[in-house]
């Protein structure tokens, strides 16, 4: 019976005993977290960590969250006081309509739509046929991609400026298209390498059954494949949409256009001349979308995080 | 067998034989799903073939020509190279860039590797850690450039300037003096960085083997000894690659410098990346500019080969 271990000194106790169970053991084991000395020292720690955290992380966005609703003047003449002159909610409909963040937040869901969907698209199709498929030119489409890996971006910046602006062969110019940022976000080697090794590991009886049953190459993709790559499909959504979120040089490059022009672009490009007031509202609209997103979803973005990092290394 | 012969001389009628032999084998290859599985590489071969490696060979072309757009491109030898060496700006744009990098370094390699030692040891407040840790990950960094511009205002009632008040110190102008400009940029680069960097190590913390502690701890190695000397053994390799990783891109720096500084004052925070942006979108000179980035480029791989090299005993 696990209540035989009775705890002397009431539920303190008790709860070490039960985290002992649910967590696996890091440096500190149970017997020095049992002590005295030790327990404070955690406890202290933890309390410094927190609320260092709390300021660092969370001070600069509820500032912004206070500041979007500020007068100019209360902003640069006193940022640390609350509403000084009163709030102003106007400022949150200002920023939409005059400096545009409505078209600039749309502008940013299009973009990110569209790299979530060629990203996934590239990825999975890519990595069928690198990990399961493997015709026998798949080794050199393999070292092909890894070759774009280790190659840094910074060597085709400018031509691929200049593909976007005249394509080969079909001679299209995407320049203020949405397709000049869709296109080149689907050829990224990390997220097909990701998906890859994701497919290699996949029951291969399972898929050989399906063969011999008489499944093809489409009918194997999308009935057993697919439903199986439930959680990659996750990581490659998360990783392309908050991507797409935070991608700069490359829109200001390809869209010139105002109209077009994400947040990251439209803010950069206001921020000269726009109102205090209206360019901090702006901020925090583009702020609360990514940051919801990440609350409510918190364990899958900080799994899918961890997991980038250890297929990195 | 010479089928491959027997397929390149279809055209020639010999016989009956042959064109039952190339359906024969064009007709194997459809039935065993050949054109299925060429459909599945299309994306793929589209997007790489367009977008990254079309893209890199042109470089080495572009590199040698002199291109505006507008009249035919034209060669001219190592012509753009020796002008991007004879460049004023390249050595003060290079200092910038290592000099950033080396701040960034100094000061973001060693936080979030702490960070996630310490967090490793929460137990039900790790997640409270983790969230809180990456939330500036989260924000996209135009907008976290501008937020921490206002808090770098030079007046004295700006948000640090008030911050330093309290201490009795300041007011000091961030941004606008030639030494403090670069480490500005760099404090707020690192704190949008940093949670990501450390989630990874917290992943890799948490995959250590218990019986390591276990072992050591018998052996009566303290807390602060077992993390000295198992924790961070354990996860150097994660450690080198993201060292790594970071210089990689911090080499390439781009959007901070620009939106925060514009590359100055006196040109104190032009990066190599901004020098290759003011090449071809301002002077409109893409032979230049691809001439420095292939030269950024061959560097970072030259450095990320001897580092590899160099670290290749101490990761195994």
């Amino acid at each position: 019976m696990a209540t035989t271990i009775e705890t002397p000194s009431g539920t303190g106790n008790a709860r070490r005993l039960r985290d002992a169970e649910n967590f696996d053991r890091s440096n500190v084991s149970e017997l020095e977290r049992s002590r005295t000395s030790t327990r404070i020292g955690l406890g202290i720690m933890t309390v410094l960590v927190i609320g260092l955290l709390a300021v660092i992380s969370g001070g600069p966005l509820l500032w912004l969250a206070k500041s979007a609703v500020s007068t100019t003047e209360d902003i640069v003449q006193r940022p640390f006081e609350l509403w000084p002159s009163g709030i102003q909610w106007s400022n949150l409909a200002d920023a939409w309509n005059q400096i545009r963040i409505g078209q600039y937040l749309a502008n940013t869901l299009w973009i990110a739509i569209g790299n979530w969907f060629f990203g996934l698209l590239v990825a999975l199709t890519g990595g069928y046929g690198l990990a399961i498929l493997k015709p026998r030119y798949a080794k050199i489409v393999n070292a092909g991609v890894l070759a774009t890996l280790f190659i840094p971006g910074v060597v085709s910046l400018i031509s691929l400026y200049l593909t976007v602006l005249d394509m080969p062969i079909i001679h299209l110019n995407l320049i203020n298209t949405f397709w000049a940022v869709w296109l080149p976000a689907g050829a990224s080697a990390f997220n097909l390498l990701l998906v890859s090794r994701f497919f290699a590991n996949l029951p291969g009886d399972v898929i050989e059954a399906a063969r011999i049953d008489g499944a093809g190459n489409f009918r194997i993709f999308a009935s057993i494949v697919l439903p199986m790559s439930k959680p990659i499909i996750g990581v490659i959504s998360l990783l392309t949409v908050v991507g797409a979120w935070k991608e700069f040089l490359w829109p200001l490059l390809v869209l010139p256009k105002a109209e077009l022009q994400p947040l990251s672009v439209g803010l950069y490009k206001v921020a000269e001349t726009a109102p205090q007031s209206l360019l901090l509202a702006g901020m925090f609209i583009s702020v609360i979308i990514p940051v919801a997103l990440f609350l409510i979803f918190q364990r899958y973005f900080l799994r899918s995080a961890g997991q980038a990092g250890a297929t990195k290394g | 067998m010479t089928s491959t012969s027997e397929v390149s001389t279809s055209s020639t009628p010999t016989g009956p034989s042959v064109p039952r032999d190339t359906t024969g084998r064009v007709g194997r290859w459809v039935r065993r799903g050949g054109i299925s599985t060429l459909i599945f590489f299309i994306p793929v071969l589209f997007t790489y073939g367009y977008f990254a490696w079309w893209p890199i060979l042109r470089s080495l072309v572009l590199s040698l020509q002199k291109t505006n757009l507008v009249t035919e491109p034209k060669f001219v030898g190592l012509d753009n190279f020796t002008r991007v060496l004879a460049d004023p700006l390249l050595g003060q744009a290079t200092w910038n860039t290592v000099w950033f990098t080396i701040l960034a370094m100094v000061i973001g390699f060693p936080v979030p590797v702490m960070f996630a030692v310490f967090v490793a040891e929460l137990r039900r407040t790790r997640q409270i850690a983790s969230v809180l840790a990456y939330i500036p990950v989260i924000i996209p960094p135009v907008v976290s450039v501008l937020l921490w511009k206002e808090f770098y205002n030079p007046e004295p009632h700006g948000i640090f300037n008030t911050i330093a008040s309290w201490f009795g110190a300041g007011p000091f102008p961030w941004l606008q003096d030639g030494n403090s400009a670069m480490p500005s940029i760099v404090v707020q680069a690192t704190w949008a960085g940093f949670g990501q960097t450390a989630i990874i190590y917290l992943a890799a913390l948490m995959s250590i083997r218990a019986e390591l502690y276990e072992a050591a701890e018998i052996d009566g190695a303290g807390i602060v000894r077992r993390a000295w000397h198992i924790t961070l053994p354990q996860i150097r390799f994660v450690m080198l690659f993201m060292l790594l990783l970071q210089m990689i891109g911090t080499m390439q720096v781009f959007t901070e410098p620009t939106v925060m500084t514009g590359g100055g004052p006196e040109n104190k925070t032009v990066t190599l990346l901004m020098l290759i942006y003011r090449y071809a979108f301002i002077q409109g000179d893409y032979g230049k500019a691809t001439a420095l980035s292939l030269i950024l480029a061959v560097v970072l791989s030259i450095v990320s080969a001897i580092y590899l090299a160099a670290t290749r005993k101490w990761s195994n």
